[in-house]
């Protein structure tokens, strides 16, 4: 396999919280490769260092040892503005507790990352094409006739399909989804794990935490994470 | 564009953010009540200080005068920027009723009542002969009599709306004004005689000026015999001051400084003829001839408004407290927003935006509550004195009439314009630390 091949790469992470007096190391050294177009699901016991890990490779944190590479770029060497960039265009995160805005309707939730990637005036410019993605997006959750809802007037399953929207918005390279069901029922869940099938179908490279060994079945690679390492 | 959507939003969801809205109009209305109150006061006293005075006063406060004064008036009539003079005549002198046996201490000034209403706005205020000034000194019920306008105050009585109860036509009454003649030299003219100068004059009319000072102590005679009376018609005729007015393009700086150099050079040329009196007299502008006056409305318009600096300081700490707490809720958002890319210092412009539109909206809602009240103010001050006999001032002590209520748009625009920085200062700081922020933190991810 050639080193072009691997959208995203992580070689020798560590990573350790200082716990009171105490220091806990969550991360030991773990080694990690996605393809593009691969649908990897990283399974563990809670407190495994999963969650740590996609924060780390999604840039929302940093690690205190290792590289992440994106298509090959070093995320260590990337200046704050250029990271900013990558989180809002290279990546879509989805996270189990949804994190939409109250106050924004359900629409603007899901074009937020495109309206904040542009000035005023490059939004009044692009807003008709960007609403218009928005509903194509929200059409294809099922959500159209929730467009101008508020986050709090859905269901769980409802605002985690919404969070998704958020996350494929700026046709991002990779989807990294925390958690994504465990706030669901069983039959809201499935859902959602059927939309990322259908996405991931369409080209979507995804990379999904989950602790439940039966969803991260659904994916096409299974990684176990164990005492801060991948086994 | 988002900053304006969730600003606006925050505004309009967040009941906190009222308590921010609400100070902000709060303060703002009291500032500009108070400071339209102070401001109309301040402005009101300068301008009536300036009509009572003109633009320039060569004068000297020796109650002995200075000669020549003809002479300089030539010589002002000649420059290109002097519109009008008046010579003025000014002491002090002794006044009573014919038939009464109080004597009242005033200040007199003798003038000619054209020239000086050219110069001045004296004019405007009288009653009766307000139509024909040159009629000022002429009493209605006998012209021939030599007539005398007084003090306002001095005269007539106020209610207590602080109007006057002025008469249809002037009534009859004689005064009696007593001078101490002065030489040239400062010694009493009529030593080892009679000692004073006495001469009855005819109540003609009254000089509403405003001035509380000066409509309670001054009475205005006949410029030649005022003159008289001071002992300064002598053979060197002499006067008190000379009242200025420039043309209207002439700055008063200008204007006072020319004055100066023509005055400076006036004294050469005169050499050593009586340079002892003409060594007292100065060139001023009326506000620094009135300075004692005005200085002292000054430093209350100062002290208040340092007062309401404090007051700014109060809303900035309301602003910081507010802001804290929205902040505090909305870390949450501030994770959301930078796991979508958003930068530091788009939270900070996201936070100031915020805080801009409650500062903006907060000032707009005060100044327009602050206006609507300035122009019922007067309105609501009557009904209270009806209702509970209160008054800001006691209208039958103080010049005051009416309270004053013109907004100043420059003060308003100072008052909007720190009221909006006041907001920007106080959110910066709960601002910066939602900056600083990290994604993992606020979004409580911390599930390992």
């Amino acid at each position: 396999m050639s080193k072009d091949d691997y959208i995203l790469k992580a070689e020798g992470l560590y990573k350790s919280y200082r716990m009171g007096e105490a220091g806990v190391s969550v991360l030991r050294g773990v080694d990690l490769a996605v393809k593009k177009g691969d649908f990897v699901a990283i399974v563990g016991a809670s407190g495994s260092g999963k969650s740590t890990l996609l924060h780390i490779l999604g840039a929302l944190d940093r690690p205190d040892k290792g590289v992440v590479s994106f298509e090959g770029s070093d995320l260590s060497r990337v200046g704050e503005r250029e990271l900013n960039k990558f989180r809002n265009k290279m990546v879509g995160f989805v996270f189990q507790f949804y994190h939409l805005l109250d106050e924004l309707s359900v629409l603007e939730n899901v074009f937020l990352p495109a309206m904040a990637s542009k000035s005023v005036f490059g939004w009044l410019g692009s807003h008709r094409w960007v609403k218009s993605r928005a509903r194509k997006l929200l059409s294809e959750l099922g959500l159209s006739e929730r467009a101008n809802h508020k986050p709090y007037q859905l269901s769980g399953g409802e605002r985690q399909r919404v969070a998704i929207g958020r996350a494929l918005m700026n046709e991002p390279r990779i989807l990294l989804a925390d958690e994504p069901t465990g706030n669901l029922d069983s039959a809201t869940g499935n859902g959602i794990l059927n939309v990322f099938e259908r996405l991931n179908k369409a080209g979507q490279t995804i990379v999904m935490v989950t602790h439940d060994e039966r969803i991260a079945q659904k994916a096409g690679r299974i990684i176990t994470l164990a005492d801060g390492k991948i086994k | 564009m988002y900053k304006i959507i969730l600003s606006v939003r925050y505004l309009l969801k967040r009941r906190i953010s009222y308590l921010a809205f609400l100070a902000v109009a709060l303060c703002v209305f009291i500032v500009v009540v108070v400071m339209t109150v102070i401001t109309g006061l301040v402005r009101d006293f300068k301008v009536k200080n300036h009509k009572w005075v003109g633009d320039c006063v060569v004068g000297t406060e020796s109650l002995v005068g200075f000669p020549y004064y003809e002479d300089f008036i030539t010589k002002l009539e000649e420059s290109d920027i002097i519109d009008s003079v008046s010579a003025v005549v000014k002491s002090y002198a002794l006044v009573k009723n014919r038939g009464l046996q109080e004597s009242l201490g005033v200040e007199i000034m003798g003038i000619d009542p054209v020239k000086h209403s050219k110069v001045t706005g004296f004019g405007k205020t009288l009653y009766h002969r307000r139509g024909d000034v040159s009629e000022a000194f002429k009493p209605a019920y006998d012209p021939n009599l030599v007539g005398c306008v007084v003090g306002i105050d001095k005269w007539l009585m106020r209610d207590t709306n602080g109007r006057y109860s002025y008469e249809v036509s002037p009534s009859e009454a004689a005064l009696l004004v007593s001078c101490f003649p002065l030489t040239s030299k400062g010694a009493l003219a009529k030593a080892g005689t009679g000692l004073v100068n006495t001469k009855t004059f005819y109540y003609s009319d009254t000089s509403h000026s405003g001035l509380a000072a000066v409509d309670s102590s001054f009475i205005y005679l006949p410029f030649e015999e005022a003159q008289l009376l001071c002992g300064m018609a002598g053979p060197v005729k002499r006067i008190s001051a000379i009242h200025i007015k420039f043309k209207p393009d002439v700055k008063l700086e200008k204007g006072c400084g020319k004055v100066s150099t023509l005055w400076k050079r006036f004294i050469e040329e005169k050499g050593e003829e009586q340079a002892e009196l003409l060594d007292t007299v100065t060139v001023q502008s009326w506000k620094e001839y009135r300075r004692a006056f005005i200085a002292a409305m000054e430093k209350e318009q100062t002290l208040l408004t340092i007062m309401f600096a404090f007051v700014g300081v109060t809303t900035v700490f309301i602003v910081f407290v507010v802001f804290y707490m929205i902040v505090s809720h909305k870390s949450k958002d501030v994770g959301i927003l930078k796991s979508i890319g958003v930068s530091r210092l788009d939270i900070i412009e996201l936070f100031s935006c915020f805080a801009f539109l409650i500062g903006l909206l907060g000032s707009a809602a005060g100044v327009l509550a602050g206006r609507l009240f300035l122009l019922k103010i007067n309105k609501i001050e009557d009904l209270l004195f009806e209702h509970f006999e209160f008054q800001l001032w006691d209208r039958t002590m103080y010049a005051i009439s009416d309270i004053p209520n013109a907004v100043d748009s420059k003060v308003l625009v100072v008052i909007i314009v720190t009221a909006i920085a006041a907001c920007l200062a106080g959110a910066f700081l709960p601002s910066w630390q939602a900056a600083k922020l990290e994604v993992v933190e606020t979004l409580q991810v911390s599930q390992l």
